[in-house]
């Protein structure tokens, strides 16, 4: 609406046209700063869409789960069991699996992916040859998961069925180890990228104080870069399990898939993610689908966790 | 000081050094064994035949992933025309309101939407639009469908093009936006025509990413793409593609489906390499941090 007050005190008193002029000017600028108000707002609007999506999936989860809540209470995280045709839900053989990959995969990955980072950091930040190994880490984070997973399945498993044979295990193929290597493999990129710009911050005056009291490189590597990047490297490390617990296809095409508690690293299992996987769209009885459901739950807070944790670190390490 | 000492000593760190050197690169060895196999195993079975068939039934050889490659660029393209404007705009949002309480939780959020398992967003899109649901005067039919699945693939796209676009715009110089608002242009045409424009190269690079990050994803498309032996170009159907059709071939026992996931799996990853490398020559082209 375009009141009196909105018209400037000299076109008042002039001719008609001058004051419809003047009331189409203004009428041009409330529109613009209206359009701009809109625009404001639907800016903030998909910006509160992300909190929307978090809360949503969260709650979501919870809702579909809580059938399976109610009926098995928290027993069922360390219930041994898991008979979907008995109506028996324990999840412990899918924690147990998920824990056994994971941290397997992340003792196989760290020396590895530090000795990137140090690499690229420390020894050699420039030249072709260490921007290569920079770019082709970095790509390994680009294979795509199932591809890892058909080529662990041609590939790994039949070296690991041979392995296993020959160290006197039954020689199954599939099982926690050959997902542990894939996943080691999967994960290299995560600390290895982060670790090496932790590195790199180093200030140089540390470094040359140490070399200057007659350190030889690896003394200064030693007791001057890793004890400065140590939160950095542990957020690194940190950013890889969550990447290493949420991992799905992989897992799912070289673990083996079965719901018995694993005897040995080299038995066949199941994780949260692959069980899911398999199992969410075969699960008939609503308290079955619900105790799928309750696994994702359990899988997103604890991703959720770690991913803050190291978020966190990496914020206070780069604000020092 | 003891010469024998010194010796020692440097002879540790030249050890460490080569360790670390040998270390360093056996990180490309399964890199370049997978890169190998794929390529040994995939190049034969590429041909036009293959690329315009559909696959055959078990028992009859032949056939190709025509079905695959036409729904993974349909569920991709969906899923893009979804994410990319709500990604950029939150991404906008974020570089605009640096300190507001609202712009931390928004970025909070945005981190943990990157970190959750893809599996779980698979989950939650089978329940958003796959199950059928009913509030009121909404009745949602539901059911498989290649939308289910753009949908779940928008919503791993969205942190990456969000903060991105945050990253890139929050580069850009005060004055550049200030220049244009004392020339009495109204905010949405600053974004528009000033900000965006110049920030383009990181917020495509972030797009592009994305977009390569979504095209090898399978767990999300598992219970709402869902695959079809079929070819499809409805998004309210169940849709095959690519990394669906390798995942049920490459665990069938059928020779002629492991021929034909070997073959999409070499297309999956060049097309996936491609994306990453493109990203990485013109990210150094413009000058972008990512």
């Amino acid at each position: 609406m375009i009141t009196r007050s909105d018209i400037p005190l000299r076109v008042i008193n002039s001719s008609p046209e001058a004051i419809a002029k003047a009331k189409a000017r203004a009428r041009r600028s409330f529109r613009q700063i209206r359009t701009e108000n809109v625009f404001r707002r639907s800016l903030m609007i998909m910006g509160l869409l992300m909190i929307i999506l978090v809360l949503g999936i969260c709650l979501t989860l919870a809702w579909q789960s809580r059938l399976s809540i109610s009926a098995l209470g928290p027993k069922y995280l360390w219930n041994k069991v898991w008979d979907p045709v008995q109506d028996i839900y324990g999840a412990w053989p899918f924690l147990l699996g998920t824990l056994l990959t994971s941290f397997l995969a992340l003792i196989i990955s760290i020396p590895f992916s530090i000795s990137v980072a140090i690499f690229l950091g420390e020894y050699h930040p420039k030249g072709w040859l260490p921007n290569f190994l920079k770019n082709a880490v970095e790509l390994i984070a680009a294979v795509p998961s199932v591809i890892y997973g058909f080529w662990g399945l041609a590939v790994l498993v039949p070296i690991v069925r041979s392995f296993e044979s020959s160290i006197g295990v039954v020689p199954v193929g599939v099982g926690i180890f050959s997902s542990s290597l894939i996943l080691a493999v999967m994960i290299i990129p995560y600390a290895a990228s982060l670790g090496r710009s932790m590195i790199s911050l180093v200030p140089s005056h540390l470094k040359e104080a140490a070399y200057g009291l007659g350190a030889t490189r690896w003394e200064v590597i030693r007791s001057v870069v890793l004890p400065y990047t140590k939160s950095g490297l542990f957020a690194g490390i940190l950013l890889s399990l969550g990447r290493a617990l949420g991992e799905t296809m992989a897992v799912t095409m070289v673990i083996g898939n079965t719901s018995a508690i694993p005897k040995s690293i080299f038995a066949p299992g199941n994780t949260m993610a692959s069980v899911i996987a398999n199992e969410f769209t075969e699960a008939d009885k609503p308290v079955y689908l619900s105790a799928l459901i309750e696994l994702g739950l359990v899988l997103f807070l604890v991703t959720i966790v770690i991913n803050l944790i190291g978020k966190r670190v990496i914020d206070r390490f780069t604000n020092e | 000081m003891d010469g024998k000492n010194i010796k020692l000593r440097l002879g540790k760190s030249y050890g460490f050094q080569w360790l670390i050197y040998v270390l360093a690169f056996a990180c490309l060895v399964p890199l370049l064994a997978i890169l190998f196999y794929i390529v040994k195993a995939g190049v034969t079975k590429i041909n036009w035949h293959f690329l315009v068939n559909i696959p055959k039934p078990v028992g009859e050889s032949g056939g190709g992933i025509a079905n695959a490659l036409v729904g993974s660029i349909i569920i991709i393209l969906v899923a893009a025309v979804i994410a990319i404007p709500i990604g950029i705009m939150a991404g906008v949002y974020l570089s605009e309101n640096r300190r507001s309480r609202l712009a931390y939780w928004v970025r909070l959020c945005t981190d943990i939407l990157q970190g959750v398992p893809s599996i779980v967003v698979g989950i939650v899109a089978y329940f958003w639009l796959v199950r059928p649901w009913d509030i009121g005067f909404i009745h949602h039919k539901g059911g498989f469908s290649a939308l289910s699945g753009s949908f779940a693939l928008a919503i791993m796209m969205l942190p990456i093009i969000v903060r991105s676009t945050e990253e890139t715009l929050k580069l850009l110089p005060d004055s550049l936006k200030e220049a244009a608002l004392a020339l009495g242009m109204p905010f949405h045409r600053v974004i528009f025509k000033v900000v965006v424009p110049v920030g383009i190269s990181g917020i495509l690079s972030g797009v592009m990413l994305s977009v390569a990050r979504i095209t090898g994803e399978t767990a999300p498309l598992l219970f709402t793409a869902f695959g079809n032996p079929y070819l499809s170009v409805n998004v309210g159907k169940p849709m095959q593609s690519l990394p669906l059709l390798i995942f049920n071939y490459a665990t069938s026992p059928y020779q002629d489906w492991l021929n034909l996931a070997w073959g999409a799996s070499l297309i999956l990853l060049f097309w996936v390499l491609f994306l990453n490398i493109f990203t990485k020559v013109i990210t150094r082209k413009w000058k972008v941090q990512l």
